[in-house]
């Protein structure tokens, strides 16, 4: 065993603020459905594409949004950022090094990439306090015993919990809320730079809810950390990203500022889920639904651009063609035909001449 | 007896064991018209749930202790025997739950499961209530329908099968549709999709409705009246657009700037301080003064009374008509 | 759903292939040599090797066995060393008075375990389902054997009515299902119910109990259904579990108690393994074993697909 730390520091910036924290090519994951007389032996029946291909960069201190519905993909990629699952295809890259031999070792990935999931109940080992639970991964990467003891009950106050009334609990003792806000002080135990957030206040009260927000306000300008927001609620990304991503079935239909996709979307997928929040004015309702039928299944996606059977403005060129991520604006791309010029839609822009 | 479909006057519930009594429900009272939509608000611990099996006596039987007046479609039931009530039961009284994958049996197709309804609460014979199961499917926007009769509940969808158990909650017609956060557990563009088809469904089959949900929006978007819970009592009713506009209580006003609505990014949300009261041992007066920024002396000695600045909009907070002036100024 | 089917079908072929092997091993494992059960103790040299020759005991194992089982297959076990008789013959009729035996125990004990376990299972905390438990508790750990020791004592002995030992009138071969014989089997058939009735009660309990928990439970009470059409629903989604358990139960019961079949002299295959070890009866062993062992599988096979068939969500792929 090698002498143990006493303490971890944040490791630092390598490549300096305009290179991405992140950067996702091509990222994909395919499972295969078994089937067929022999079980396992014969040819896979079918894939489920849960990612089939994403894209996109994550900054330095931003927070970005991943929003979609049952079947995007957004957990499965949550876990292959996490390095929880080898992709089938595609590259993580983190800072500009990438993770395998070569690069980061996952070890050293691990350290500066953190998560909290969405059931805190499930997340934490129920034999363990609280205490010894945000204390386990700084001893496993060499910390002393003591440090790592000193260092959670210092998480614990940062989250507001106090650690003399609640580091010896149990996570059945505590509350939803409770639990989550020590699943937040857990990943921050490293020190780590990002912090992947699958869905972490969607089992909460709407009370509660606001004030966990609150504290991962606080907490990302505290320590300098960069988010990593997976949610469905569609509000909730709103408030607390500066970019969002919006996945369907598998891949990314538009990713931009947030103030802009949510005042004016260019895909057809993000304008229908947007319009799908229910009003909170009662003045103001609606009679048509913006998009009839349930999200699709990832199995046997349709041909080019996967939502055109659903989209209102589709048209030949639509189940052909694969729309690339094309520029909508300053800094806002969305895969749709009506944002690629010459693409043959009817309401692309004239190519540059 | 008036033309209310629903009336309820101080109701209780109780739910007692050897260790502990729990308070769910204390002193509820409410009015709802033929056609009108309710939509009680609260978080978990609310009892904003159990009010709803209340309206069904669906609860518990051994444990739990029902007290005050109830009457639905004019029956009465707290006085009522078990054997009324499970004919009263599907048939003038209906309930969707939130999550259809556990709430419907998996081991029977959809077709049988609303089939199962049919014959028991009317003299049908299987082939009429088949016929009735597969334009029930369609009255509720199945695509495939007949083919869906044969399904079993994990071979469908999330949103499929939430319409599958509206349809089982419709077959015989009920007077009341009660709803326990029947969307919660589903995606954004299928929630929309089936609260406009149940807003659908109430207008055309003439139904009233009370929906339970922890989500303003929701509120918004389908109820008639809105009820505010809190440990167990309506803390503020009133119509959807004056309650959202001007909430009266304190409660309410925590809820509103809880939820993410065009918030300013960057702006702290408002949060209410401290969690839910126990149930089992409730202050003697208003049960949100621990959390409340207004509260005063005042408000501990006694349960404040429903008032408010104009009849329909009330609120159970002393500082109540104060708040009506200043929502004035 | 047919490749399904055809594959369990297949997969039960290796597995009894490999019970095969296991038996034909464990019997040339076991200490003595199958001759000596054969030739007197004096028998000289030469008569032993012939023997052995005879009986094709001189020839490598693999070759003894891939002799074996081309026998097996078309249908000749062999014959017994003690007997001469076809092991078959020797078989036949002993398997059919334990089938015999471990259908009416396995009956009687479903009943039993069935009725008990329902009823801890809907009232569960109450008094009736602490009786029901303590029983079902009793029934498992009692030595059977010893059961069925007082059960001779109580009932053959001291009130005598009921007859102490063999499967029917004067031990006569063959069996009919009339009163003479029937009396027989009581006495062991409840000695043999007594564990299944136990086991089978906790599973039902169990099973039961956690239905009732499931919320479905809620919407059925909230479409007004009346008590017994609930029942009807717990009984369906509780079939699967409950019935692989009553499968394995019949399984074990039909392998023959050696225990019970002694006790009460039964003529079933309990008994004839038991002298065939002594013995060293090696081709009876073994053709026993592989028969025993061949219904174990199907009784396995069948359960699962009832299974399949009963509950929609297990696939079928």
């Amino acid at each position: 065993m090698t002498d143990r730390s006493d303490d971890l520091q944040q490791i630092p910036d390598v490549g300096g603020p305009a290179q991405p924290l992140l950067s996702v090519r091509g990222l994909t994951r395919h499972f295969a459905l078994k089937g067929g007389l022999f079980g396992g032996l014969g040819a896979p029946r079918a894939v489920v594409r849960a990612v089939d291909g994403i894209s996109f960069d994550l900054r330095k201190g931003e927070t970005l949004g991943i929003v979609g519905e049952s079947g995007c993909g957004k957990s499965t990629t949550s876990r292959l950022i996490m390095a929880l699952m080898r992709p089938t295809a595609g590259e993580i890259v983190f800072d500009g090094q990438t993770i395998g031999p070569g690069g980061l070792t996952l070890k050293e990935y691990r350290r500066q990439v953190q998560m909290v999931f969405q059931d805190s109940y499930a997340s934490l080992n129920p034999r363990l306090t609280v205490g010894d639970s945000i204390a386990f991964a700084p001893q496993v990467h060499g910390m002393a015993r003591q440090g790592a003891n000193a260092r959670a009950r210092e998480l614990l106050a940062a989250v507001g919990l106090e650690p003399n009334q609640f580091g010896g609990r149990y996570p059945h003792e505590l509350s939803g809320g409770q639990r989550q806000r020590v699943n937040i002080a857990r990943a921050l135990a490293l020190r780590p730079r990002l912090i992947i957030l699958d869905e972490p206040v969607s089992a909460l009260d709407k009370s509660v809810e606001a004030q966990v927000l609150n504290l991962l306000m606080d907490l990302k300008s505290d320590f300098g950390l960069t988010y990593l927001f997976i949610s469905h609620d569609l509000g909730v990304v709103h408030h607390v990203s500066d970019r969002v991503l919006v996945m369907y079935l598998g891949q990314v239909a538009e990713i931009g500022p947030v103030d802009r996709i949510y005042a004016g979307a260019a895909h057809p997928y993000t304008a229908a889920l947007l319009d799908s929040r229910p009003s909170m004015d009662p003045a103001n309702r609606r009679t048509e639904p913006p998009l009839t039928g349930d999200p699709p299944n990832p199995i046997d996606p349709p041909s080019g651009c996967r939502f055109h059977p659903r989209c209102r403005f589709m048209e030949p060129p639509c189940s052909t063609t694969v729309p690339p991520l094309a520029t909508a604006g300053p800094d806002h791309r969305a895969a749709c035909l009506m944002a690629l010029p010459g693409s043959g839609h009817s309401q692309a822009p004239a190519m540059a001449a | 007896m008036t033309g209310n479909l629903v009336e309820a006057r101080d109701l209780h519930v109780r739910f007692v064991t050897r260790d502990a009594t729990v308070r769910a429900v204390n002193g509820v009272s409410f009015d709802l018209a033929p056609r009108e939509t309710l939509c009680i608000l609260g978080e978990s611990g609310s009892g904003k749930s159990v009010t709803l099996r209340a309206l069904m006596r669906l609860n518990p039987a051994k444990r739990t202790v029902v007290e005050g007046r109830l009457r639905v479609g004019g029956h009465d039931l707290v006085a009522a025997k078990e054997r009324t009530l499970s004919d009263i039961r599907g048939s003038v009284v209906s309930m969707i739950f939130q999550e259809p994958m556990t709430a419907l049996d998996p081991v029977f197709t959809i077709g049988r499961q609303i089939r199962e309804t049919i014959l028991r609460h009317e003299a049908v014979g299987r082939a009429e209530a088949d016929r009735r199961a597969l334009e029930l499917l369609e009255l509720v926007q199945i695509p495939s329908a007949r083919r869906r009769l044969d399904a079993y509940p994990h071979e469908m969808s999330g949103g499929l099968r939430q319409r599958a158990m509206i349809a089982i909650a419709l077959s015989c017609r009920p007077k009341l549709l009660l709803a326990d956060e029947p969307t919660t557990a589903l995606d954004a563009t299928v929630q929309i999709q089936i609260l406009l088809l149940l807003k659908q469904l109430q207008a055309e089959l003439g139904m009233g409705m009370i929906f339970v949900t922890h989500d303003l929006g929701v509120a918004g978007e389908i109820a008639d009246r809105v009820a505010v819970m809190y440990a167990g009592r309506f803390v503020e009713e009133g119509p959807v657009g004056a309650l959202m506009r001007a909430p009266l209580h304190p409660y309410t006003r925590g809820l509103l700037g809880a939820t993410v609505h065009d918030q300013p990014r960057g702006q702290r949300l408002t949060t209410i301080p401290g969690a839910p009261p126990n149930l089992e041992h409730l202050p003697r007066g208003c049960a949100f003064a621990p959390r409340c920024a207004l509260a005063e002396a005042a408000c501990l000695p006694a349960v404040p009374t429903l008032r408010g600045p104009e009849p329909g909009h009330r609120a159970r907070c002393i500082r109540v008509q104060e708040c009506g002036l200043e929502r004035a100024a | 759903m047919m490749f399904y089917v055809i594959r369990r079908i297949l997969y039960a072929v290796p597995i009894a292939l490999s019970v095969g092997l296991v038996c034909f091993m464990l019997v040339h494992i076991a200490p003595g040599d199958p001759v000596n059960a054969i030739v007197p103790p004096d028998a000289p040299q030469a008569v032993v090797e012939q023997v052995r020759r005879a009986y094709g005991l001189d020839k490598p194992l693999p070759v003894q066995f891939a002799l074996w089982l081309g026998h097996v297959l078309q249908g000749d076990l062999g014959r017994s060393l003690a007997t001469g008789r076809p092991v078959w013959e020797e078989l036949r009729g002993a398997v059919a008075n334990t089938l015999r035996l471990a259908v009416v125990a396995s009956v009687l004990g479903f009943l039993i375990g069935a009725v008990l376990g329902g009823l801890s299972g809907v009232f569960r905390g109450r008094l009736i389902d602490r009786a029901a438990t303590t029983v079902a508790v009793a029934g498992v750990s009692v030595p059977h054997y010893w059961l069925g020791m007082v059960l001779v004592i109580t009932f053959s002995v001291t009130f005598n009515v009921l007859p102490a030992m063999g499967a029917g009138p004067d031990n006569a071969a063959g069996w009919g299902w009339d009163w003479a014989h029937i009396r027989h089997l009581i006495l062991p058939s409840v000695t043999l119910a007594v564990i299944p009735a136990g086991i089978i009660t906790r599973a039902i309990r169990g099973t039961v109990s956690e239905i009732l928990g499931q919320e479905f439970i809620g919407t059925l009470r909230g479409k007004g259904l009346r008590g017994r059409t609930v029942a009807y629903h717990v009984v369906i989604n509780a079939a699967p579990q409950v019935l692989a358990v009553m499968g394995l139960q019949l399984g074990y019961l039909m392998g023959g108690s050696i225990l019970v079949e002694t006790v009460f002299s039964w003529p079933g295959t309990g008994f004839l393994l038991n002298s065939a070890i002594f013995q060293r009866d090696i081709p009876v062993l073994q053709g026993t074993i592989l028969v025993l062992a061949i219904f174990f599988v199907l009784v396995n096979l069948m359960v699962d697909l009832m299974q399949t068939v009963l509950d929609p969500r297990i696939s079928r792929a």
